[in-house]
């Protein structure tokens, strides 16, 4: 630059910004939501995860409906054939019956609250202890880091339902003991997560003149690191959430998660496992597609959702 | 590299260390493994005798001791339900879960990696969308419907109408019969290999892309290379160390035990083991297929870090 | 607290008492130790970033600062604002020794030392609204809040030349120059005494450097700023100092008052630097001969030992490989231009022409061989 220039151009400030006003530009939240709304794929799935989890909501209304109850069993001949074998979809029954007589089509709207409580109650525990052990690891550095890493990598180091089969094998199998299990093994992927991106971020400037301005370590990770997270941390919960719902189903199906006659997705594709699966095609069928149409359609939001809100970023499921 | 590779192993001993305090307080501390050896029809005579016979009738920290001069010496315990030694009871689950996790990680890079591949070389296009769907309803399935549904079609649907081509369960030995071996092993391993590969695909086509778009693969497209030596030559050698990462670490995991997958098939491995001694109450077993687990997962992470330092010259020097 | 009715007494028309100093560095150094290992950290290296810096920031006045990229300048600003701990040395601010306080009792200063950052983008959160942004020292330092505050960050907004009713947008929403006015908005918040301005322009485009660098000077005027403008431009530097400060590899090599500095630079390097400042006359600039710099900048973990800018100097001798030339003045210059070199520039002498006479022949060397006694005995004058 020349020194000429510099008297060159008048400048009382407002017509400066004026001038300067003439940029149009979006905020990143509104550019996100134009992406997603072009997104046919994302929204199918989000009305999806809407109806599902309005099912769960009301369950018991809509079960009233269908006339229906998932635990009480039908003695009549809809229920089960003379040889005690489960009767297919019916006008009774319209997914068919399970192994005592239980109608499939409400057991599976009562599953689907398992399901949704334990994968994002699972999850939002695993998003604050992972924030937390992540932003103090990341922000802190130096020995904190080493620490809090090296606990990330010890908890890492369990093996899943091994672990889970032994504590379970000691508490004895319950709602809450599924979603503490699935807590404990989660949350380090998410610190590791919020860890490096505020390792990334300590340095930009911005955290620097929020330090230079006198903020406390706590205001600039609430005030400024936070807000940053705030996107990679919706897109991760996404697909998390599937992840958690198919753990629930594993440690159900293995008979160590919420015990029966509670219905779950999982507990009723046990039942469907331990040779029904060759009967009752209905038994097996039903509850799979239950169980791999939610997952599916976190997946597709949570993919989608990555895409609009940082089009960049392929790492997310890479570092899973 | 050298002592890299000592301080790697002095962590893992620690990880161990760690692992085994926590299994020990689960199941010493917090737990009452007296009244779960004694059984059902227990008495209070009888269960003070097996505290003393047990040794549970001394201070904790003195239990862990001689608990960790136990597994020192390579002795996992004995099961309380049939008496045998747990190594014994991990030894006859070994060749089963290993056969099942190596024969599917062949599985599942066979299909993972071209797929991923063909997805990279080709944004964006129908192959890619493609891809992504598969990986998506991959990631998706969980292990037991997959295992479930070819149980049905490929064991169910084809015996009924006469074509007995797989067996629904069992495990033979590889030198028993190697033929019986791989028959028996065919559909769990397509179960285990289904559900990893969308994860490989995934990851190949990411960390690909990423490499794809480095200053010296655009050198070597500019020297005039066919795309099919870039790709392959140049491109996959660096794309492929995060996927034999996770390979190693996969590996190691189901090393510990493929639960579901060994359940659903009944094979008799260290999975099996384990929940059936969960099932049983017996302690012991799980306690040491648990450590056992954990002991491969840590073994798992040494090596891999191992290669990485050896095909990514950048660690070596930090 | 008003900011566009108070006025200050040390406007631009009075007379700049001398000697009146905000901020003396005192043998101010700054490493950054390289370390290796894990598990026992140990020190294989430090980086010299700032080594020895002697520097007065007087009050009211401009003190430009220019150097390469690398030789310490930004560190030198982060250890002024406090957001760096120095090594060794002392930084006081109005006689108040701020080196020893801690984060509580560093408060109160740092509301009199603000800091303009260079990139515009990277220095305001992408994720939070302009107002929220200006309106942080307001609320960290429990000055004010609600409507309070924004009525101050509008009143800003406006003295800084950003339309106030933008006070709901997000930074992206602004374009270069704009984000730079909002940095300027944040750093005049609390009304503070001195400014750091680290190369506050040079991630803009030029036609708005312009603007910003008038806007600063505005706002020195109106509120009796005192700036610490760093720069890598020499041209940008002239026209808003008072004096001028030139560092090289963590030291300064020479400082004098603006003009004084341009018209008659004494180290080699100051020379070097002007002569690769265009000149917008062709004739002038034809006629003109660059002076040619050997090699790179010395990396500052091994700095080269004597005159740190020996293995690159035109001028350089076998002393200036062994002994470190003080800050003092050279060629009977008046009492504030400071110049350390062995052999300082003359009046009208061609840079250009000049050449290294150093025993070791290799003029491209990073770390010279340690002198023999050879080398010292046989001493040309040029």
């Amino acid at each position: 630059m020349s020194e000429t220039l510099v008297p060159a151009q008048p400048d009382t400030p407002v017509t400066a910004a004026a001038k300067e006003g003439a940029v149009v530009a979006r905020t990143p939240t509104q550019l996100a939501w134009r992406r997603i709304k072009r997104d046919k794929v994302s929204l199918a799935a989000a009305v999806f995860i809407l109806f599902v989890i309005l099912v769960a909501i009301f369950a018991p209304v809509v079960c009233h409906i269908i006339g229906q109850s998932p635990t009480s069993q039908d003695r009549g001949d809809h229920g089960l054939t003379l040889d005690g074998v489960p009767v297919g979809p019916s006008r009774y029954h319209w997914l068919g019956t399970d192994e005592v007589g239980r109608d499939v089509l409400a057991r599976l709207i009562y599953g689907s609250r398992i399901s949704l409580i334990v994968g994002v109650l699972a999850t939002a525990f695993e998003l604050v202890i992972g924030i937390v052990v992540g932003l103090l690891a990341g922000y802190y550095s130096g020995k904190t880091d080493t620490l809090l890493s090296r606990f990330m990598d010890v908890v890492l180091s369990f093996p899943f339902i091994l672990t889970a089969l032994s504590i379970v094998a000691v508490t004895g199998p319950s709602l809450w003991v599924s979603i503490v299990v699935i807590t404990f093994f989660g949350w380090s992927n998410i610190g590791r997560i919020v860890r490096g991106q505020v390792l990334s971020m300590r340095e930009r400037e911005f955290v620097e003149a929020a330090r230079s301005l006198g903020a406390g370590d706590l205001r600039i990770m609430r005030k400024d690191l936070l807000p940053n997270l705030v996107g990679p941390l919706i897109v991760y919960s996404t697909l998390l959430i599937p992840v958690n719902i198919v753990s629930e189903a594993t440690l159900s199906f293995l008979g160590l998660g919420v015990v029966p006659p509670t219905a779950t997705w999982g507990n009723m594709l046990a039942g469907s496992a331990d040779g029904l699966y060759r009967v009752a095609w209905w038994y097996l069928t039903f509850p799979a597609m239950a169980l791999v149409l939610t997952t599916l359609a976190f997946n597709l939001l949570g993919d989608g959702l990555r895409d609009a809100l940082d089009p960049r970023a392929d790492r997310v499921l890479a570092t899973k | 590299m050298l002592r890299f590779l000592v301080r790697r192993v002095a962590f893992g001993a620690l990880v161990m260390l760690i692992v085994s305090l926590v299994v020990f307080i689960l199941f010493y501390v917090a737990s009452d493994p007296a009244s779960s050896f004694c059984g059902r029809t227990c008495t209070p005579e009888r269960k003070t005798q097996i505290k003393i016979v047990l040794g549970l009738n001394r201070s904790y920290p003195r239990q862990y001791l001689s608990f960790l001069n136990h597994l020192l010496h390579g002795d996992l315990g004995t099961s309380f339900v049939n008496r045998i030694s747990v190594n014994s009871v991990i030894k006859s689950g070994l060749p089963a879960t290993a056969s099942l996790a190596l024969g599917a990680a062949v599985l599942w890079l066979l299909m993972g990696i071209p797929i991923g591949i063909t997805a990279a070389t080709k944004p964006r296009s129908v192959r890619d969308r493609l891809a992504t769907l598969f990986a998506l309803v991959g990631v998706s399935l969980p292990s037991f419907v997959v295992g479930l549904m070819l149980l049905n079609l490929l064991f169910f649907q084809l015996t009924t109408h006469g074509h007995p081509w797989f067996p629904p369960s069992g495990y033979v030995g590889i030198t028993d019969n190697p033929l019986q071996w791989a028959r028996h092993l065919l559909l769990p391993w397509f179960t285990l290999a289904f559900i990893t590969a969308a994860a490989y695909a995934r990851l190949t086509r990411g960390s690909m892309l990423e490499v794809l778009g480095e200053d010296y693969i655009r050198t070597a497209r500019a020297k005039g290379l066919r795309e099919r030596t870039v790709i392959y030559k140049h491109g996959l050698r660096s794309a492929l160390t995060p996927v034999i990462t996770l390979l190693g670490i996969d590996i190691g995991t189901l090393l510990g035990g493929t639960v579901v997958t060994e359940q659903l098939f009944g094979l008799q491995g260290i999975g099996q083991s384990a929940l059936n001694a969960v099932h049983n109450n017996d302690l012991p077993v799980v306690l040491g297929t648990v450590l056992v687990a954990a002991f491969f997962i840590v073994l798992a992470n040494i090596v891999v870090d191992l290669l990485y330092a050896v095909l990514d010259a950048r660690v070596r020097l930090s | 607290m008003s900011l566009s009715i108070e006025k200050s007494e040390a406007g631009a028309d009075l007379p700049r008492p001398e000697g009146d100093v905000l901020v003396r560095l005192t043998g101010v150094v700054k490493h950054f130790p390289i370390t290796s290992g894990v598990i026992r950290r140990k020190e294989v290296g430090r980086v010299h970033a700032v080594d020895g810096v002697d520097l007065e920031i007087r009050r009211g006045e401009t003190l430009g600062l220019v150097g390469e990229s690398g030789c310490g300048k930004s560190t030198l600003a982060r250890l002024i604002t406090g957001l760096q701990p120095v090594t060794k040395g002392s930084i006081t601010f109005e006689g108040v020794e701020l080196t020893k306080l801690g984060r509580r009792q560093m408060t109160p200063y740092r509301r009199e030392i603000q800091m303009i950052f260079q990139d515009p983008y990277g220095s305001l959160n992408p994720r939070r609204r302009v107002g929220s942004i200006i309106g942080d020292p307001y609320d960290i330092h429990d000055v004010a809040a609600g409507d309070e505050r924004k009525r101050l960050v509008q009143e800003l907004m406006e003295v800084v030349g950003l339309n106030p009713e933008h006070y709901n947008r997000f930074p992206a929403e602004f374009s270069g120059g704009q984000r730079q006015r909002i940095g300027v908005a944040r750093a005049l918040a609390l009304k503070p005494k001195l400014i750091v301005c680290d190369e506050p322009v040079s991630a803009l485009d030029v036609s708005i450097q312009a603007q910003v660098i008038n806007l600063l000077a505005d706002l020195q005027k109106e509120f009796g700023l005192t700036y610490l403008f760093i720069a890598h431009d020499l041209s940008v530097v002239r026209h808003v100092s008072d004096r001028v400060a030139v560092m090289y590899l963590g030291k300064v090599g020479e400082q004098a008052e603006a003009d004084e500095l341009y018209g008659h630079p004494r180290h080699p390097y100051t020379g070097a630097l002007l002569s690769a400042v265009p000149i917008p006359d062709p004739d002038r600039a034809a006629s003109k001969r660059r002076v040619r710099l050997y090699g790179d900048v010395p990396s500052p973990i091994n700095p080269p030992s004597g005159c740190r800018f020996h293995p690159r100097c035109p001028k350089a001798q076998d002393d200036c490989t062994t002994v470190d030339p003080l800050l003092i003045p050279a060629h009977g210059d008046p009492a504030d231009h400071l110049t350390a070199c062995h052999h300082p520039v003359e009046d009208g002498e061609d840079l250009a022409l000049a050449r290294p006479s150093i025993s070791q022949p290799d003029p491209v060397a990073e770390a010279p061989d340690l002198p023999t006694a050879d080398s010292l005995a046989d001493r040309r004058t040029p």
